[in-house]
């Protein structure tokens, strides 16, 4: 292959993605067990670790452009670059959600708990393995399993739906658990949020893929 | 059955359907049907029947001897001029297929313009001879005054005259490579031609000149159609409106450029313009 050094870098910087999708991945898990735990260390280290998505995605998005200014990429290495450098920034967001799950664990503190969580952890359980997925498309070039990802975005709507319903019902009941009600809606809201951005995830491994750029999800929220 | 650019209908079933043109134009100023090229035994081109969009840049790419200069040389009739050179198919133009017997080559040459890739100026002829040449040998001038005219615009339109109006009378060779080559487009454009067919017209030329000639054609498709053959990958993206890729002899992919560089639907086309081979 004549561009061997070229074409090593391309599928470095694929790598270097999945390394920031495992950071994120680690971000929401750490963030949901701090709240289930009220683990404010937890907490706090989520939020600082943030920092790293952050400077990962700026490395990832630098490494970028450097290949399309210097080795003129066209086809479909442009369009893997292309859903590079728009997946990074899918991530870069998704972490700034967990790390806003993390400093509403921190505005939690030690208040008593409203109810027990159950949906929460389900959603973020449900955005993990869809992130997990349609990285792994990503990584093989597989349109056809990011497709499949798309509806099951469906089921964290009607999670958080759900979850939305519940808190309601209480706030109703009791006006004093607003603020509580309040910040465990928030925390659906950043994972139903998250759950959209891996379907973004997904329509750009179809265009890197297809070279076609379709909407696949339609968010109820 | 499509218009060609005068409006009148040409026939272009024979063509492959894969190729058969640039549906984005209703207008032709070529539509090559079946064309095949022999060098002697030896089979250059290969069955290539497509549609070039009139008032359009259109680009042929592809890895070196795969045949793209032997096919624009068909496209006005050079082909035939090289020794072992032959061709069988048709060429329509204005609905006139030019390989019919009953054509002269030599009309069609000047209906159908060509750019080298080496400026091929005459050294010692002055800049206003070398301009003028084409014309001389293709019609007769009687007066000196139209032939001046002539020349200004056509070097205008090549966009040099502000840089040689006072210097007519020197010789081709003293100006640079880059104006070299933009002489030969004045002299290409100075027998009014219909289409000019250009040969890798900038590579021998450092980037700057390389894209003052990209700018010029992109001014020159407002008048004509043009035809360019390039190594230059990204110069086929900058300029042209639909892409050719061809190897071996073969025309594998004839579609918008864009969707060539983004989205090539050939295996082919997709190694040879990532660099995975040629």
């Amino acid at each position: 292959m004549p561009r061997e050094s070229y074409q090593r870098n391309l599928r470095e910087l694929q790598d270097e993605v999945l390394v920031l999708g495992s950071m994120i991945e680690k971000a929401l898990e750490r963030s949901m067990k701090a709240l289930k735990e009220r683990d404010l260390n937890l907490a706090r280290l989520v939020i600082d670790e943030d920092q790293n998505v952050n400077r990962k995605r700026f490395e990832i998005e630098e490494k970028g452009l450097d290949i399309i200014s210097c080795q003129a990429p066209m086809a479909s290495d442009l369009r893997i670059l292309l859903a590079i450098l728009f997946i990074v920034q899918d991530l870069e967001r998704m972490g700034d959600h967990a790390a806003g799950n993390a400093k509403i664990v921190l505005m939690i503190g030690n208040e008593p708990p409203l109810k027990p969580l159950i949906d929460l952890p389900r959603m973020n359980e449900k955005v993990i393995d869809m992130l997990h997925r349609s990285l792994n498309a990503f990584i093989i070039h597989d349109a056809e399993a990011a497709r499949k990802i798309v509806p099951e975005d469906d089921e964290i709507d009607q999670l958080y739906d759900q979850v939305f319903r519940e808190l309601l019902t209480f706030m109703m009941e009791d006006p004093r658990t607003i603020t509580r009600a309040t910040r465990l809606m928030w925390v659906g809201h950043n994972l139903e949020r998250t759950g959209d951005r891996v379907t973004n995830i997904c329509e750009r491994v179809v265009f890197m893929v297809t070279g076609k750029m379709e909407e696949l999800n339609v968010s109820t929220y | 059955m499509i218009n060609n650019m005068l409006g009148q209908t040409v026939r272009i079933e024979a063509a492959d359907p894969k190729h058969d043109g640039d549906k984005t134009t209703s207008k032709y100023a070529l539509t090559v049907e079946d064309l095949n090229a022999w060098y002697g035994n030896l089979m250059v081109i290969q069955n290539i029947s497509m549609g070039i969009g009139a008032q359009r840049i259109t680009a042929l790419i592809g890895p070196s001897g795969c045949g793209k200069s032997t096919f624009i040389r068909c496209l006005n009739r050079m082909h035939e001029v090289s020794e072992g050179g032959r061709v069988t198919g048709r060429v329509f133009m204005d609905g006139q297929d030019i390989y019919a017997p009953q054509v002269d080559p030599v009309s069609i040459r000047r209906r159908i313009g060509m750019v080298f890739q080496r400026a091929s100026v005459f050294p010692t002829m002055s800049i206003f001879g070398n301009v003028a040449s084409g014309i001389s040998l293709t019609r007769f001038w009687s007066r000196r005054r139209d032939l001046k005219d002539v020349v200004e615009r056509s070097l205008r339109k090549a966009a040099l005259w502000e840089e040689v109006k006072d210097k007519l009378d020197q010789p081709g060779a003293s100006l640079s490579g880059g104006q070299q080559q933009r002489l030969c487009i004045a002299r290409a454009i100075a027998i009014e031609p219909e289409i000019i067919l250009m040969d890798e017209p900038c590579s021998a030329l450092d980037p700057i000149s390389t894209l003052r000639i990209e700018e010029l054609m992109l001014e020159l498709k407002k008048d004509y159609t043009v035809v360019i053959v390039t190594h230059n990958m990204q110069q086929a993206a900058r300029v042209s409106a639909w892409t050719g890729f061809m190897l071996l002899g073969q025309l594998i992919e004839y579609a918008p450029t864009k969707e060539v560089f983004t989205v090539p639907k050939d295996k082919r086309t997709e190694d040879y313009i990532t660099g995975r081979f040629g």
